[in-house]
């Protein structure tokens, strides 16, 4: 299960590469967000998937999944919602102020 | 525990929330932002005489005691950054009081300076990984927003970049932490250091280390610095100046603690990429400072070369050169807020940026042109300004390393970096005065305040160094011996 996840993490990667790779804005924002998926992804299986049962007290379990990348994931799809809508709403704003959202017209030029 | 530890963070984040209720009371904000650095300030310096007489301060957040809990550490180094930081942002506060504009100041320009000090603080006073990915985020947020408020075209351009290749570096980040919990299954600093020392740093571990490095120097400009100059120069001066004086340091701080607490098992592999890595920043950051003639392209090419300096002495991993690192990084801190201020002051006066249309403001701001003339030696590491012995005890520690390559491309870059600076100084300040007085577009009157003060310092700093000598001291012995920092973080016999 681990190596599958593995390889659906580095699936998620590549295509997250590639779009950030093209010129327009947006495909590079879908891209970041689809990077951050597979981050997440990464996270969880890395604690390892599946060990065992709940970690609680009552129901009496020898093993347990360990609950910590859990935690670490909630917040780092927190964190990667937070800076994906701003950067949506900021690259908005640079299509309407700049007129394009080509990254190949938004190098600028000398004299500005 | 000590429950003072966590005012520092608490006091900027609890007053940046009740300054968003007042959006429109700016006279109130001013002063209460003001408030915060000074009591920032404060805490801290009555932290570090705790920690001077105690040791490490810590505490365990909610009363989970590490390594299960989020622990906060104050060791003297972080102690000495945070002091140094409230100065910084007060006399940028100061700063920004003029010339900022009244449409930033009443959409949320202080709260925003506030939970970016907060971020940079977090950042020094963590003492668990994940919590160190939180600070930074918190940190970045605020910069993405400060960097492109106002919304010019230029800072709008800039900010898609800045935050394009701060989110990526975040997810590495965020990778680099996944691959360490799954190899070592802790977060806390002091138990990560404990189970890489039991397990070995072999060459997986060595990967993840690199990989914590690539992060790192993303944030810091370390060789990946390529975002830094158009990133820097897009703001107003009071926020370039922050970000000059701060962001890049918060990268250069979280290298530091890795590789001496928890990498630095092999110093022949990971310090010495540190120190080729500083080599290269050094030598393409002087080369970009001597090749513009656009102040504010001189000005974020020197923020490079001094991250470059700050990891040679870091590369090194001699007691000597973690000295000069710190005294480095302190001094640098201030000076380049200093030299970014004045940069700044330059082209608000004159309206325009490029050396070539400047000349001859000695004459119309002869306070201003000496303390440039300051600004500039120091920045360049001349006797008895504060420059001075973090460069000498950086070059000593590479030498003593025998990374000798090393000490020499660091000397030779502060003498391109003397000729970078004097270069600004000569064309605006000396020459025929081609522009009257009623030309200008603003004047120095309260600009000259906040410069004062960090001159004042960098000058204090030179000649009275044996005043912080001691608390240096206290925080180089805490980096060369990580025992003293598990012990402070877990006890006296901490389990594995």
């Amino acid at each position: 299960m681990e190596t599958l996840m593995c390889l659906l993490v580095g699936v998620l990667f590549t295509i997250g590469t590639y779009l950030i790779l093209t010129k327009s804005l947006l495909r590079i924002i879908l891209g970041t967000s689809i990077v951050g998926h597979g981050v997440n992804l990464l996270i969880i299986t890395m604690g390892g998937l599946k060990k065992g049962g709940p970690p609680l007290l009552g129901l009496k379990n020898l093993t347990y999944t360990d609950s910590l990348p859990q935690a670490l994931l909630l917040t780092a799809i927190v964190i990667n919602f937070a800076t994906t809508a701003l950067f949506l709403v900021l690259s908005y704003r640079a299509y309407i102020v700049l007129g394009t959202d080509d990254t190949e017209q938004l190098r600028g030029k000398e004299d500005e | 525990m000590n429950n003072f530890v966590i005012l520092p963070i608490i006091i900027p984040v609890i007053i940046g929330m009740v300054m968003i209720i007042f959006r429109k009371q700016i006279k109130l904000q001013r002063y209460l932002s003001l408030v915060a650095m000074a009591a920032v300030g404060i805490v801290t310096i009555y932290l570090m005489l705790q920690i001077k007489s105690e040791g490490i301060q810590t505490l365990h957040l909610g009363g989970w005691v590490a390594p299960f809990g989020v622990t906060m550490v104050v060791d003297m180094l972080a102690a000495l950054l945070i002091t140094t930081t409230s100065i910084v942002a007060f006399c940028c506060l100061l700063y920004a009081f003029r010339t900022i504009g009244k449409e930033r100041e009443q959409f949320y320009f202080y709260p925003l300076f506030l939970f970016l000090i907060t971020g940079v603080i977090g950042s020094f006073m963590t003492g668990d990984v994940f919590n160190l990915f939180v600070c930074f985020e918190v940190m970045l947020v605020a910069s993405y927003v400060l960097i492109s408020l106002g919304g010019t075209k230029i800072q709008l351009r800039e900010s898609i970049k800045y935050i394009l290749i701060n989110i990526l570096s975040s997810f590495l980040f965020l990778v680099a932490i996944a691959f360490l919990y799954a190899m070592t299954g802790t977060l806390n600093f002091a138990h990560l250091s404990l189970r890489v020392a039991e397990v070995g740093q072999g060459g997986l571990m060595t990967t993840v280390a690199i990989l914590f490095l690539i992060v790192f120097s993303l944030k810091a400009g370390l060789f990946l610095f390529f975002w830094l100059p158009g990133a820097y120069s897009a703001p107003p001066t009071a926020i370039s100046a922050i970000f000059a004086a701060l962001l890049t340091k918060v990268g250069i701080y979280a290298i530091v603690r890795m590789f001496t607490l928890v990498f630095y098992h092999e110093p022949e592999v990971t310090h010495l990429f540190i120190g080729i890595l500083a080599a290269i920043t050094m030598i393409l950051g002087a080369v970009g400072a001597v090749a513009f003639w656009d102040i504010k392209r001189i000005l974020t090419y020197n923020v490079i070369v001094g991250v470059g300096f700050i990891l040679a002495g870091v590369a090194s991993f001699t007691t000597v050169g973690m000295t000069g690192a710190l005294y480095y990084l302190i001094h640098d801190m201030i000076v380049k807020a200093l030299i970014f201020l004045l940069g700044g002051t330059v082209i608000y006066l004159t309206g325009t940026s490029n050396l070539r249309d400047l000349s001859g403001l000695i004459r119309l701001h002869p306070q201003l042109g000496w303390m440039f003339f300051i600004a500039a030696l120091s920045l360049s590491g001349i006797p008895p300004l504060s420059g001075f012995l973090g460069k000498l005890f950086i070059s000593e520690g590479t030498f003593e390393a025998g990374y000798f390559w090393l000490g020499a491309i660091g000397l030779f870059t502060s003498l391109m970096v003397l000729y970078s600076i004097m270069k600004v100084f000569m064309n605006a300040f000396w020459g025929y005065t081609v522009i009257k007085e009623e030309e200008e577009q603003g004047t120095t009157a309260g600009l000259l305040l906040p410069i004062g003060i960090l001159t004042a310092l960098t000058i204090a700093l030179g000649i009275g160094i044996q005043a912080i000598h001691a608390y240096v001291d206290l925080a180089v012995e805490v980096l060369m011996n990580p025992s003293i920092y598990i012990e402070a973080v877990l006890g006296l016999n901490p389990k594995p």
